[in-house]
């Protein structure tokens, strides 16, 4: 009789993995699932031309000059010499049925388990003929951070910046630090809304002045114009000025690679590949898979601490510790899997200032300062929901952080207990500042099918995807897309 | 060389930047700035960095292969403690 064991066993030693997406998370999970014993074929797909390489030096070390934009290959723990890895050729479609992937340049990869972590990548200006201006620039792959430093090196008259996440602030911080004029343009209340709140990100509205950003908030860009030549030379903005630019980066978010499985059967769509905390993808009538995994930016699970909602992380460390869970699990045996339950936590440098945050602080609607104080931008905040601190965020005191992990993890009260250290005289809570009716990225596209209970399935409706102009990226109605961080 | 830093663990320490200044640069008081491909000459600074940091936040890979984890988690709190 052959047991489950013997069949993971001949998996481990025979199986074939393929894993889409050759960045952060695909990298760790092709380690992971070495070190853990898997003997078998290992395929590696990737639509960049290059080795997995880190994205967040790409927008400081990168744009500052100090390293080179193909400079930031990531280092491997496990030796990886036996891979096929297929780079430079991106996955169109996946048939689960018949446990193949179509590439885009004709070929197949057959595979017994995948894994997706195809990420994200930036939202272009949505006006076409003005995105393709010269010096309108993405900022996400190496190839667009060597063509943003080269704008930036021509030494333009005006750099703009149009949304106020992480991203557009990190490369107006590195603007401000090589003496280049630069304008920020923001649509909400203050920058870095989206994952900090309002009272927290008037802190960061601060720290732009103060370095002479021209920030201009409740404020999105109308139109591009560009010269003859088809280089860029000015933008109308919506409070009714004109300004003269040579260089403007669009920084208003992200759009998640989940086109080419469209026809896979898999619930994958504009919010992400969902998954279960073991990081198995539903299908789209929400019945879990067994040898389909997602990691990574992509992914969009559910979490105990938040209520079980489904939440899409767009961090560095949710992409290399995902793909340890899925990877584990994909090598092991259904009893010994693991949950993907870790806090979240990421960082962002911008002007000087080390920012970070763990938790979800988008999930809270009180803030109140611990430590330090908002005037001396060197603080500690923590977020509050229904009296359960679920997230703090530091500004300049980062090694109180881990404090404030263990509350987070074991639902402690809100406000928590204070440390004995750097506490202010009084402790005022105040509203975090998240908008409390988020604004849908997406119409419904998904409809039933079918008359008797066994025959109803759930399809995809061909509906219009709904395009974000002039603002920066909005929480998704049904998840928490954090913006952006690393 | 291949070089990066775990920026969720790192805490500022600077053990790096002084053991390989040329690779490692502390901005202010907490944020650290590496250079992810230094020269190979810088192999055994690099590792004396990584050695030393007191959350093992720095994983790197040299040219011949030579690879240095960054420690899991659990056990980079235990040293701490």
């Amino acid at each position: 009789m052959v047991t489950r064991r013997d069949v993971l066993q001949h998996f481990l030693k025979n199986g074939r993995v393929a894993i889409v997406g050759a960045s952060l998370a695909g990298l760790t999970a092709a380690e992971q699932m070495r070190a853990e014993g898997f003997a078998g074929h290992l395929t590696i797909i990737g639509d960049e031309p290059y080795e997995p390489y880190d994205r967040p030096p790409l927008s400081k070390q990168v744009l500052t000059g100090w390293v080179p934009a193909n400079h930031t290959t990531l280092p491997h723990s496990y030796d990886l010499g036996d891979v096929d890895w297929r780079l430079g050729v991106a996955a169109s479609e996946l048939d689960i049925a018949n446990r193949k992937i179509q590439l885009a340049d004709g070929q197949a990869v057959d595979f017994d388990r995948v894994l997706l972590a195809t990420g994200v990548r930036a939202r272009p200006w949505p006006e076409a003929e003005e995105a393709a201006l010269d010096g309108v620039c993405l900022l996400r792959t190496c190839d667009d951070a060597q063509r943003l430093w080269e704008h930036l090196e021509a030494r333009p008259r005006r750099v703009l910046v149009i949304g106020a996440g992480f991203t557009g602030s990190e490369v107006a911080s590195v603007c401000a630090e090589k003496g280049l004029p630069v304008t920020v343009t923001e649509r909400s209340v203050s920058p870095l809304v989206s994952a900090l709140g309002s009272k927290i990100g008037a802190v960061a509205a601060q720290i732009q002045r103060q370095h002479g950003v021209d920030l201009r908030c409740n404020t999105t860009v109308t139109a591009l114009q560009g010269d003859k030549q088809g280089h860029l030379r000015c933008a109308h903005l919506s409070d009714g000025s004109v300004l003269d630019v040579d260089v403007a980066i669009i920084a208003l978010g992200s759009i998640r690679n989940t086109e080419w499985l469209r026809s896979s059967g898999l619930a994958a769509g504009q919010l992400g590949i969902t998954c279960d905390a073991g990081c198995r993808a539903f299908d789209i009538n929400g019945i879990v898979t067994d040898d389909i995994f997602v990691a990574g930016d992509v992914s969009r699970f559910p979490h105990p601490l938040y209520g079980y909602q489904l939440m899409v992380l767009e961090h560095w460390g949710n992409a290399v510790e995902q793909a340890k869970i899925a990877a584990h699990n994909m090598v092991s045996e259904s009893t010994s899997r693991r949950p993907y339950l870790v806090i979240p936590a990421f960082w962002s440098f911008q002007f000087g200032n080390n920012i970070k945050s763990v938790g979800l602080p988008p999930f809270a609607d009180e803030v109140v300062v611990m430590q330090g104080s908002l005037e001396k931008e060197r603080f500690i905040a923590a977020y509050g929901h229904k009296g359960r601190i679920v997230a703090a965020v530091s500004f300049n005191q980062g090694k109180w952080l881990p404090y404030y992990e263990r509350q987070i993890a074991a639902a402690g009260p809100f406000p928590p207990d204070p440390p004995a250290y750097d506490t202010p005289t009084a402790f005022e809570i105040t509203p975090a500042g998240f908008a409390k009716i988020p604004v849908p990225t997406t119409t419904p596209s998904i409809a039933l099918t079918g008359y008797i209970p066994s025959e109803m399935r759930a399809t995809y409706l061909d509906a219009p995807s709904t395009t974000l102009k002039n603002g920066a990226a909005t929480r998704s109605q049904a998840s928490f897309a954090s913006e952006r961080g690393q | 060389m291949r070089v990066v830093v775990n920026l969720n663990r790192c805490q500022g320490y600077a053990q790096c930047c002084f053991l390989a200044p040329e690779s490692f640069k502390l901005i202010g008081d907490e944020a650290l700035l590496y250079n992810p491909a230094p020269d190979d000459s810088m192999r055994e600074k690099i590792e004396r960095a990584a050695a030393a940091c007191p959350v093992q936040a720095i994983a790197f890979e040299s040219t011949d292969g030579y690879s240095h984890n960054a420690t899991p988690q659990e056990e980079a709190h235990g040293h701490q403690a």
